[in-house]
């Protein structure tokens, strides 16, 4: 049963995601795109615009990824996955953070995980340009969007409806 | 934990831990911790400042999605189990009925041209969004000369490469984290 797999798949990412939903967006393209071809590069890329263009938690995306796949247990099954190993740990945890929190391993910890998410969120921005497809338009539409997100404080959704409008039109 | 709250405002039951994380799941696109900050510490002062940083850590300390994690904090605090388990629920639901919607719209109409013609721009959008991200990221670390050579070689062994995560993850974490042991040993 494809949607009990793709539970066992992505408990096992969610001990790993650090950063985030986003940051295993290269592990799960290489799950369920290359490993299992559940979905094609094509889809995979849809549904993380589409995961943009909602409102909502970064982890829909995963969601989206369980519903193509197996339906809407699929999407339940990668959802759950992802976020209930590390629920049950926080609830057993919490209590005892105080004790730990401020020690050198802990802060060890901490600092040493900041630049692996770096690259794993640089790995998707790649692996979603990679995927796409992207023309020499798309790509100029990618550099003017980093530029103007670092240097002004627009709102992300300003950027998605101008690309959907550029898209809407064939322009990219 | 659960102090008896002299005012109905600091200690919420089920119903409005359900209600307040909707809200949150809500409002923001592409991350909503920012908006769940401003419930719980402005809006609803169901915690302070200083106990939303400290709760807060952990959450970003362990893996996973860190607005989750701060819901099932939340909720254990004012409800035990059963808060733990219907803050979350209710970070979710919303948004999750709203994407089920959207990926039915797909299912029906995502191979017309127009709609891969939107969903390719917006992807466009978001591609540059996720280099912004790593950017702002990446400028936040301190000690570079130390610290970007992993992340160096974690696009390497990701992107390049394709290694398995969860063993990049779990030498890299061990490789920077006796890095950054040894920095702070050195301050």
């Amino acid at each position: 049963m494809i949607a009990l797999q793709l539970f066992l798949e992505f408990t096992l990412l969610s001990f790993v995601a650090f950063g985030g939903a986003t940051a295993l967006l290269p592990e799960m393209h290489r799950v369920v795109v290359e490993n299992h071809h559940w979905l094609n590069d094509t889809t995979f890329t849809h549904l993380y615009a589409i995961a943009q263009a909602a409102p909502g938690p970064n982890v829909l995306v995963v969601t989206l990824i369980g519903w193509e796949i197996a339906g809407l247990a699929g999407a339940l099954a990668a959802t759950l996955a992802m976020c209930l190993p590390m629920s049950v740990l926080i609830y057993l945890l919490i209590d005892r953070w105080e004790g730990f929190s401020g020690k050198r391993w802990q802060r060890a910890i901490s600092l040493g995980v900041a630049p692996l998410a770096v690259g794993l969120v640089f790995s998707g921005a790649t692996l979603i340009a990679r995927s796409a497809g992207l023309g020499w338009a798309a790509w100029a539409l990618v550099a003017v969007t980093v530029v103007a997100n670092l240097r002004t404080k627009l709102h992300p959704l300003w950027f998605i409806a101008v690309g959907a409008a550029l898209g809407l039109l064939g322009l990219v | 934990m659960t102090a008896a709250g002299t005012e109905n405002q600091s200690r919420p039951d089920l119903r409005a831990l359900f209600l307040g994380f909707s809200s949150v799941g809500l409002s923001g696109f592409g991350g909503v911790l920012p908006f769940a900050r401003r419930m719980l510490v402005e809006e609803k002062r169901w915690m302070t400042p200083d106990e939303f940083n400290t709760q807060l850590g952990l959450c970003q300390f362990l893996p996973g999605p860190n607005v989750i994690n701060l819901a099932v904090v939340v909720g254990k605090r004012y409800q035990g189990a059963l808060g733990a388990i219907v803050a979350p629920v209710g970070l979710l639901a919303a948004p999750l009925a709203i994407v089920l919607l959207l990926a039915l719209l797909y299912d029906a109409y995502g191979s017309l041209p127009l709609a891969q013609g939107m969903l390719r721009g917006i992807a466009a959008v978001g591609c540059g969004l996720l280099f912004a991200m790593a950017w702002r990221m990446g400028a936040a670390i301190r000690d570079k000369r130390y610290f970007l050579p992993f992340t160096v070689m974690v696009v390497a062994a990701i992107a390049w490469l394709r290694w398995p995560m969860p063993a990049v993850m779990l030498a890299g974490l061990a490789a920077s984290g006796m890095v950054a042991y040894w920095r702070l040993g050195k301050k």
